[in-house]
């Protein structure tokens, strides 16, 4: 379970560190629609060099991030594996009966490649520059506008900013529980697919049982202390836009004007 | 059996940017038939030690023999369970792992796990629960029926059904009312007078490091900073105030009014020693 590192946080003090997290969260997902523009080896090339600015500028070994993409890798080549056999057209190099390894099927793969491990490597980035609250704020602030199609945007964000909260708290109740079951002579993970699903009884039902005991507990306590929920109140952390976002957000429409300029 | 650490090291998570200090260089052995207490401030590696006690936790360098089994940090994570028999581990707020239906099932569920008959293993749970003091009644009762001091005696009888021959407790009485904590205290007293079953207390409470431990380990930081008895370590109240800890009541008790010209020798470690010190000094009869 410590191993995964998609969705943690990592401390720094860096450049993109500072920028508004509503900005990070914006320019990601920008960033992974744009990266459908690129089609050629010039626009990817492009993109190469872009994210790895914001590698370099984030100050965090490129290590992590190829972490970051080995749960992933063999989802990235299924998918390369199926566009190398299955794409025609171009010089064929090689052919089976219906499979065949083409020009074109070798430059998607390369393509799709590319795609995926740029894709992987934003989003980790910003998992792991930005704190999980401050994504949860940079999340309600940027839902605002869906309150007039009275969307609870509040309460959203609320649910939002506790289910992040209590992350690493149900994180450390389950390594607690596992073990004291580990204790008492369960083995996770062995033996055949019945068993270890057996297994995991000992440990679902006493977090559960803890999951709703925390909320009891922490529902008395926000009403203890006059939380009665809604719109009226204040906000303690406030986001606010600096010249930095205003910088990232013109490298994002550089980088869409480099794009269409480059792209077959 | 015996419980040997040399030179053990233990870092969490080593090799990632969240790498943290466990243990640094722990040497020590716990003794068969010991009654060991482990102090220290939060976040001295109280909790990092015990988990090597029965290897849920394996060292980074170094090695810990458990009876004859060496875990170092190549040891397969198979074939652990003869240990994990052995070792019976209580975990602070241990009525955390209950989950079977009935009392009887969950204490049953220990053992079950290493090969008793489901039958014979709540058989056994009747005893374990008039051990921990609970009334046969509660056999038949969902675990999540009881309250809180319950559930904890439930989970503490589910560990010593399983029979271990070294008993680890992390802080077994945390959040117990005062009666509840001396029950359990003196239950476990009396499992290791009788039954010479070792023991392992990490505690904050001195009282009960005073008045139940024959041998002290101080952590600080991860290191093992001090190790004797209970008398050796409380004797330097300076030192242990330097690493955040304090003294028995009767200890500080006894300090107090050397400073008004009493004398002890030894330095009294439960009440009754030190009625027993102070009573010819105020001129009062022998205590029998």
């Amino acid at each position: 379970m410590t191993k995964l590192l998609l969705g943690r946080y990592l401390p720094g003090d860096s450049w993109v560190h500072k920028l508004d997290p509503r900005t990070k969260l914006m320019a990601s997902f920008y960033y992974i629609g744009i990266i459908f523009l690129a089609n050629n080896w010039q626009t990817y090339l492009l993109m190469f060099m872009a994210t790895m600015v914001m590698v370099a500028a984030s100050k965090i070994k490129l290590g992590f991030f190829l972490r970051g993409v080995r749960p992933m890798i063999w989802l990235i080549l299924f998918t390369v594996m199926l566009q190398v056999f299955f794409t025609k057209g171009g010089a064929t190099y090689w052919s089976w009966g219906w499979l065949a390894i083409t020009q074109y099927g070798l430059t998607n793969g390369a393509f799709i490649f590319m795609r995926f491990v740029l894709i992987i490597f934003v989003s980790t980035l910003l998992t792991l520059t930005t704190q999980p609250l401050s994504l949860a704020d940079a999340v309600e602030s940027l839902l605002k506008p869906l309150r007039v199609l009275h969307v609870p945007v509040t309460e959203l964000a609320l649910v939002l900013q506790i289910a992040l909260r209590f992350v690493p708290t149900l994180m450390d109740q389950t390594t607690k529980i596992m073990n004291a079951q580990r204790a008492r002579g369960v083995d996770f993970g062995s033996g055949n697919l019945f068993q270890q699903m057996k297994a995991v009884v000992p440990l679902l039902i006493p977090l559960f049982v803890d999951s709703f005991g925390i909320a009891e507990d922490l529902a008395t306590a926000m009403d203890a202390r006059g939380y009665q929920g809604g719109d009226g109140r204040t906000k303690y952390r406030v986001l606010q836009y600096h010249r930095k976002d205003i910088v990232a957000g013109m490298i994002m429409a550089g980088l869409t004007i480099a794009l269409i300029f480059l792209k077959a | 059996m015996d419980i040997t650490f040399d030179h053990v090291s233990f870092t969490y998570q080593a090799g990632t940017p969240f790498a943290g200090d466990g243990l640094k260089d722990v040497t020590t052995t716990i003794k068969d038939g010991s009654y060991t207490a482990i102090i220290g401030h939060t976040g001295s590696g109280k909790s990092t030690l015990l988990q090597h006690l029965n290897a849920l936790l394996k060292p980074t360098a170094g090695t810990v023999t458990i009876g004859d089994r060496v875990i170092t940090n190549e040891t397969n994570n198979k074939n652990l369970k003869p240990i994990r028999r052995e070792v019976g581990m209580v975990f602070q707020f241990a009525e955390n792992q209950l989950f079977e239906q009935t009392v009887a099932k969950d204490i049953a569920f220990g053992p079950t796990n290493f090969g008793v008959p489901a039958e014979e293993a709540e058989k056994q749970a009747a005893a374990m629960v008039a051990l921990v003091g609970l009334p046969p009644e509660v056999l038949e009762q969902s675990p999540f029926d009881l309250s809180g001091g319950q559930m904890r005696r439930v989970a503490i009888a589910g560990v010593l059904a399983m029979k271990p021959s070294v008993l680890v407790l992390d802080e077994p009485t945390a959040g117990l009312d005062p009666a509840g904590r001396a029950e359990m205290m003196t239950m476990f007293n009396r499992l290791h007078q009788e039954q010479g079953l070792t023991i392992v207390l990490v505690t904050h409470q001195m009282d009960d490091v005073a008045d139940y431990a024959d041998h002290v380990l101080v952590m600080d930081q991860g290191r093992l900073v001090k190790e004797g008895t209970p008398r050796e370590i409380f004797q330097d109240a300076d030192w242990l105030a330097d690493h955040q800890l304090g003294l028995p009541k009767t200890a500080a008790m006894a300090r107090r009014l050397t400073a008004q010209g009493f004398r002890f020798d030894p330095l009294p470690l439960t009440t009754a020693q030190l009625a027993d010190q102070l009573l010819p000094q105020i001129g009062g009869p022998a205590h029998d």
